[in-house]
């Protein structure tokens, strides 16, 4: 059974890519390993420099438990461990690898189990030494999500296939093209945390998705859902609250309601891992939006500069006004192309001067557009007016801490008002004001 | 290649609907209603129509000027729907100098002394409007017959059928002939009254599309129009001799142009639509009760503005329950 989540919009999907099969790339000449490419700690670099290192050697290990293990994509040297470019727009410490075009793997039998014979704690050890993290595009460590309590029991995993940004279509084809390998995933993570259930989950846009996983061989307990179209949808406590009328309890994670939901990528990601013994190092990703002249969906090795992606696939059409590292609802501008694709990197859109609307923020005029739509039934223009007027005790009373800053409200509003600025803003005052 | 990226926030893509859609559209659907009043009351009224939005757009830039603010909130269509709804409050024979007056008072006290669009409490028109009738009652009241496509400027004045009945009641002790009017002139508006509230079913058009094209929601008119219907209806039921049909409460004075288009004004009503209902049958009911029992024979555009000063209250008390947080009924267990 499938409800609605209350609110959503109706962007334009511009999904146009979908029907690119995803192609390989020639390697960049240097990559850059960011440490930290994931949320919590950042990876322990655990090679030095000049230091030669083989494809799928580990590179560094977890700063603690949310954090994540690294890989080298290539054989070839470590050049140096430096601040190097990093998709926030800061200089942040990466291992830079330069490839030795030699592609020499580690020998990685005595790491895979093709015949899943370890069993749950080994597997789950395995997706921790891996480095996979959730490719949605938060980037949060897997195997903690793959880690819940004793008092909290799960009985269902979600594949979130929604896939509800606009322009991105790399999780569309992985299950087109890689079926096998999601449900694989799918079924380790219900072994993993015990969990009889599991649906994948795809948004209505998508049917010939849903129809090849259909035709796949589903582990016993598994469904296939079809949700209807509408932003955000993917979002976790969203696509809970559609799937099973569900709704995470406020500061709540979707463990609390019994549900563990991954991105079919990391399903993918964690089936390799597995099975082959393959680290995660590298991710498709799509390359779209008006300006490049090769859009599509890519594999790309993790750490690969994006203006290698976009030279590689023919370049742009012309100046980029508007670069997105991710989707155009909740990704982040990027000011170049000099930082690397990192685990999170779901997409990179690029566009040219007035393809995107003029804004010019106004007075809010209380129309109530983003009340309708909030997926978290909050009042977005009273945060926005709160921060506005540096009313910052109020926001609490709020609720700004609910907000998921999906930007469905700065999307609708008609006084081109930055709703998600404004909130991001409120947050971090309330935290600078009560270190909560 | 030389790149000059913009580092804006999320999200990078908007929807098209701007303050502009949102203002030009409730004027195209107040044309309909415009367009009966220049029927029935000739040139008479697209002069008041044409000097209050000129007023209303000078008295703008003059306050934006003087506020130091550049002149762009000249083109949001704030200023224009003003000035066109004052015009549509006000009698088609009035003199051309209230109408500034008129003017000075929407944009100036009721609009821009609180910081401009989207800070008034009040919806800036129906303070004009209100300010006219008190200041000037007798201008106020003198209603135009209407006379169709008639292109003389003389006029002959009378009641309307409101005020009428108000008469009757007072004199008579019954509410008279004009209650128990055939309904066809009130829907097309064959009747005396301000300019642009005469064409009941001409408003209800524009009041539909406004709804159709996601402008407004029904909540507020509806249970405006509800409320006044079912408590006429009530009183009429009681006793027909002295409360008119509910029917002709319906048709008749300022209750479509209030209902579709001055209740829904987004500044000054409440923001979620459990709210707005409250809102509306708030209107209903001070609507009626002047009506039925005030002063003034119509009470439209008091009832909204008294809402209007209760919407951050019913905002307050009407807010939607978090996602996450338990319900009413599973707080109580």
């Amino acid at each position: 059974m499938t409800n609605r989540f209350k609110g959503g919009v109706h962007p334009d999907y511009s999904k146009d890519t979908s029907t690119q099969a995803i192609r390989g790339l020639q390697p960049a000449e240097s990559l850059i390993l960011s440490l930290s490419q994931h949320i919590g700690a950042p990876s322990r670099p655990e090679v030095s420099v000049g230091e030669r290192v083989l494809k799928y050697q580990p590179i560094a290990s977890p700063g603690g438990f949310v954090s994540m293990a690294l890989h080298s994509p290539i054989s070839g040297t470590v050049k140096a461990i430096e601040p190097a470019p990093h998709p926030s727009g800061r200089f942040v410490t990466a291992i830079i690898i330069e490839p030795d075009g030699l592609d020499e793997t580690l020998d990685l039998t005595d790491k895979a189990d093709p015949g899943l014979a370890r069993g749950p704690q080994a597997w789950r050890e395995t997706i921790r030494d891996s480095g996979i993290v959730g490719m949605g595009g938060a980037a949060f460590p897997t195997h903690v999500k793959m880690s819940p309590p004793e008092d909290k029991p799960i009985d269902m995993i979600v594949a979130n296939g929604a896939e509800c940004e606009p322009y991105l279509t790399a999780d569309h084809r992985l299950m087109l093209e890689s079926p096998d390998e999601i449900l694989g995933g799918l079924f380790l993570a219900m072994e993993i945390v015990g969990a009889k259930k599991a649906v994948v989950a795809i948004e209505a846009n998508k049917l010939d998705a849903a129809e090849v996983m259909r035709k796949a061989d589903l582990p016993e307990g598994v469904s296939v859902e079809i949700l209807p179209v509408v932003y955000p949808q993917g979002a976790e406590k969203q696509l809970i609250q559609a799937l099973t009328g569900r709704e995470v309890p406020t500061g709540g994670l979707p463990m609390d309601v019994g549900i563990v939901v991954q991105n079919v990528g990391t399903l993918a990601a964690m089936d390799q891992a597995v099975r082959e013994g393959r680290p995660m190092v590298e991710r498709v990703m799509t390359l779209g939006g008006p300006l490049p002249n090769g859009p599509g969906n890519y594999l790309v090795p993790i750490g690969t500069p994006l203006s290698h992606v976009v030279e590689q696939t023919g370049g742009l059409k012309g100046p980029a006004a508007r670069l997105i590292n991710g989707g155009p609802m909740m990704g982040q501008a990027l000011a170049g192309l000099d930082s690397p694709v990192t685990k999170g990197t779901s997409g990179l859109l690029a566009f040219g001067p007035g393809e995107l609307r003029q804004l010019r923020q106004r007075a809010c005029f209380r129309c109530g557009s983003c009340v309708k739509v909030c997926p978290a039934s909050l009042l977005p223009h009273t945060l926005g007016n709160l921060v506005e007027f540096q009313v910052f005790d109020q926001l609490r009373e709020f609720n700004i801490s609910d907000c998921i800053e999906c930007g469905s409200c700065a999307y609708v509003c008609p006084a081109d008002r930055n709703m998600v600025q404004f909130i991001r803003q409120g947050k971090a005052e309330l935290l600078a004001m009560t270190g909560k | 290649m030389i790149m000059s990226t913009v580092l804006a926030p999320s999200p990078h893509i908007r929807s098209s609907v701007t303050i502009e859609t949102a203002m030009y559209g409730v004027i195209i659907a107040l044309l309909p209603g415009a367009f009966v009043g220049a029927y029935y009351f000739g040139l008479n009224a697209l002069k008041v129509i044409a000097l209050s939005i000129i007023a209303c757009l000078a008295f703008e830039a003059m306050v934006l000027k003087i506020r130091g603010k550049d002149m762009s909130p000249l083109k949001d269509g704030s200023a224009i729907l003003t000035g066109l709804l004052l015009a549509m409050n006000l009698p088609s024979n009035i003199p051309w100098w209230m109408i500034v007056v008129g003017a000075v008072v929407a944009i100036g006290i009721g609009k821009h002394v609180y910081g401009g669009l989207g800070y008034n409490p009040f919806n800036p028109a129906l303070v004009a409007r209100v300010f006219l009738l008190i200041s000037f009652p007798v201008a106020m009241t003198s209603w135009p017959v209407p006379k169709p496509l008639s292109f003389s400027l003389d006029t002959v004045t009378g009641a309307t059928p409101l005020g009428d009945m108000k008469t009757s009641l007072l004199l008579e002790g019954n509410i008279g002939a004009a209650a128990n009017m055939n309904l066809v002139d009130p829907l097309i508006g064959n009747l005396g009254g301000s300019l642009g509230e005469i064409g009941a079913l001409a408003l209800a058009i524009g009041g539909v599309y406004l709804i159709v094209k996601k402008i407004i929601t029904w909540h507020i008119p509806i249970s405006f129009l509800i409320t006044v219907f079912g408590m006429t209806g009530i009183y009429w039921l009681i006793d027909p001799q002295k409360y008119a049909p509910p029917t002709f409460h319906l048709v008749t004075g300022g209750l479509m142009l209030g209902a579709f288009f001055m209740a829904t004004d987004y500044v000054t009503s409440p923001i979620t639509g459990k709210g707005m209902i409250i809102f509306g049958v708030g209107c209903g009911v001070i609507t009626v009760f002047i009506r039925l029992f005030g002063g003034y024979p119509e009470g439209v555009s008091f009832a909204i503005l008294l809402m209007n000063a209760v919407t951050p209250i019913i905002d307050r008390y009407t807010r939607p329950r978090v996602f996450g947080y338990p319900t009413r009924k599973e707080a109580r267990a």
